[in-house]
């Protein structure tokens, strides 16, 4: 009853959060200079042609009676029509939506792996030189930023030793038998391990590249919490009840550890999916935020209000999930 | 224990001078002093859980006539485990919030000492009616912050005997609980000492404690044995001043004003020309 209330209430912020962002969007994209019909008519076209363009995509009127109409439509489950493209911008934005998700994912869980070995490792051995190697490494992952990898991984593995493909989603000549667009993951249903490996093959740097920052935060916080965790005394004694130092780590201080650190991949996982348009963009990887980039420059204003809405959508939809975890694993929480 | 010393390392003084002592089975040693004395030093130097920055320089931990500090270190943790457990000091943190009470009781039955799980779950049922938790089903389900802190004393009581251990040190067990629950937890401990024949080694900085649990008692400052009697002989007449000092500064609730007696300064000094003594023998040897 009262998980139903919270998830009532988040879902009402949750609209108004989306109004703002739709405003706020709506104004700026409009207010900025550079202007969509410019972009698209031929050099030469007359006062009377732009004009006459302008009036069809209804940017003619304020933009409060533009916003009026457009939310109207949204409400209806139009979102507009692409300018460049010509298609509705909901078809072309949820088409480009999955391989976005399968990038940050994947991210995501390197980024758990890599940054929940190294809290572990490093507070296994704690007091060692090793300790001090994972801290130093750490700190040399977090203060790089996501793009900066991008380049050197691209330099490392795309040109030194090409091992991985730098560029795109698959390779282009491969004839794809899928219905969704979750390349990654329908790939593993059908058991398509060929496919699979190549899917892999392109997304590892990218998604390489936006894990690492993260899994240095990852690490330092896990290591700090459970650097806190072992002193309390129900660590201690399960010490004295015979257990081995790696056994108190996993299973006595981890549980509690984890719970502040998820809190903080929530957040932090927002910011990766916001890493995701750059980095795309370096590995020319045709997800929503390559997408969102030539939205941008090509003045395409429905499709750019598309965009930002739909990542408006996954980050309220992010921190929901994160909440629910927390619940799920805090026993205080779950009966309270 | 048969003379035991620790330091902090590379500190110049010892936490532990030359300590002895030895708790029978059936028998409650209680082991006293002030802050600092060392008392929860030696309790966590049997249970194999010093500080990283506490090591041991000499003498020998035995148990059953096997040197605990000449065993490899999981051999070492594992006999501990077997036979020996910790009541702890507050039991508000001693239990994993995260986990329920059932398996914090019966982990160690089933992981080291390798019982079925349904036998360490009876015995874990029977020993919570032991301890006078009227249902023991449902809180063996529950977490700890569903429970009392009297009731987490009693739930971590309940496990210090699981494994049948030989020792159980109780480090302060009722320091963080309320007046009213002391008395409770002490007769508790007590009589669940007494069924099982344990040994107990029972840290505490109350004599009226000592006097009411306590056969034999140990008297430590500044790391090194002061007193070591029967409570039956040290009551009526404490054998070291400083022992007689504690005894007398020990609050009477009947006069609580007059009671407040500081240790005189002309033991503390004695106690202190006792304690260098044994620090010379140390060094010269």
């Amino acid at each position: 009853m009262q998980l139903f209330r919270a998830v009532i209430l988040r879902l009402l912020t949750t609209a108004v959060t989306l109004l703002g962002v739709a405003v706020i969007v709506f104004v700026v994209i409009r207010v900025v200079p550079g202007n969509p019909i410019a972009m698209m008519l031929p050099p030469g076209a007359t006062d009377e042609d732009v004009a006459r363009l302008t009036a069809l995509y209804g940017l003619d009127k304020s933009i409060f009676r533009q916003f009026l109409i457009w939310a109207g439509g949204v409400l209806q489950g139009d979102f507009g029509t692409s300018i460049t493209t010509r298609q509705p911008v909901l078809g072309l934005v949820l088409g480009r939506l999955p391989a976005t998700l399968e990038l940050s994912v994947m991210a995501l869980v390197i980024a758990t792996l890599i940054g929940g070995f190294a809290a572990l490792t490093g507070t296994r051995l704690r007091g060692t030189r090793s300790e001090a190697a994972i801290d130093v490494a750490n700190g040399m992952a977090l203060s790089v930023p996501d793009f900066l990898w991008g380049l050197v991984l691209i330099l490392l593995f795309g040109v030194l030793w090409p091992v991985f493909h730098i560029s795109g989603r698959v390779t282009p000549s491969i004839e794809l038998p899928f219905t969704t667009d979750f390349y990654l993951f329908e790939s593993l249903v059908r058991l398509r391990f060929d496919l699979w490996r190549d899917i892999v093959s392109h997304m590892l740097l990218p998604a390489l590249a936006l894990a690492i920052p993260l899994a240095a935060i990852i690490g330092q916080v896990l290591k700090q919490s459970l650097k806190e965790t072992m002193h309390l005394d129900y660590v201690t004694l399960s010490r004295t009840k015979g257990y081995s130092e790696t056994h108190v780590i996993t299973r006595e201080a981890l549980p509690n550890a984890i719970l502040p650190t998820l809190t903080l991949v929530g957040v932090q996982f927002t910011f990766l999916i916001g890493g995701t348009v750059i980095i795309e963009r370096m590995f020319s990887y045709e997800g929503l935020g390559n997408m969102a980039i030539d939205a941008v420059i090509n003045r395409d204003l429905p499709l750019i209000q598309g965009i930002v809405i739909l990542f408006a959508v996954i980050f309220t939809g992010v921190n929901l999930v994160v909440d629910l975890a927390y619940a799920a694993l805090n026993p205080r929480l779950r009966h309270g | 224990m048969r003379n035991l010393s620790a330091r902090v390392r590379g500190a110049p003084g010892r936490l532990l001078r030359d300590v002895s002592l030895s708790v029978a089975a059936g028998e409650v040693r209680g082991l006293v002093g002030e802050s600092g004395a060392g008392k929860s030093m030696i309790g966590k130097a049997v249970l194999g859980i010093l500080p990283r920055a506490v090591e041991v320089l000499s003498g020998e931990i035995l148990l059953d006539g096997t040197d605990l500090l000449r065993l490899a270190p999981d051999d070492r943790r594992r006999r501990i485990g077997a036979s020996c457990a910790l009541i702890p000091q507050d039991p508000l943190t001693a239990l994993n919030p995260s986990r329920r009470i059932g398996p914090q009781i019966t982990d160690r039955l089933v992981d080291i000492l390798g019982w079925s799980r349904t036998k360490a779950q009876s015995r874990a049922r029977d020993l919570l009616a032991e301890v006078q938790i009227t249902d023991p089903d449902r809180v063996l389900r529950q977490y700890p912050h569903e429970l009392s802190g009297g009731m987490r004393q009693r739930v971590l009581i309940a496990s210090a005997f699981a494994a049948e251990p030989k020792l159980i040190v109780a480090d302060e067990p009722t320091t963080a609980l309320d007046v009213t629950v002391q008395k409770e937890v002490l007769r508790l401990i007590a009589g669940m000492q007494a069924r099982h024949g344990t040994a107990l080694l029972f840290v505490t900085h109350d004599l009226g404690v000592v006097s009411k649990v306590c056969q034999s008692l140990t008297v430590l400052y500044g790391g090194l044995v002061v007193e070591d009697t029967a409570v039956r002989d040290f009551f009526p007449a404490p054998a070291h001043p400083y022992a007689r000092a504690l005894l007398a500064a020990t609050p009477k609730y009947t006069d609580p004003g007059s009671s407040l007696v500081p240790v005189p300064r002309q033991v503390l000094d004695g106690i202190q020309a006792q304690v260098d003594a044994a620090d010379r023998g140390w060094r010269h040897g």
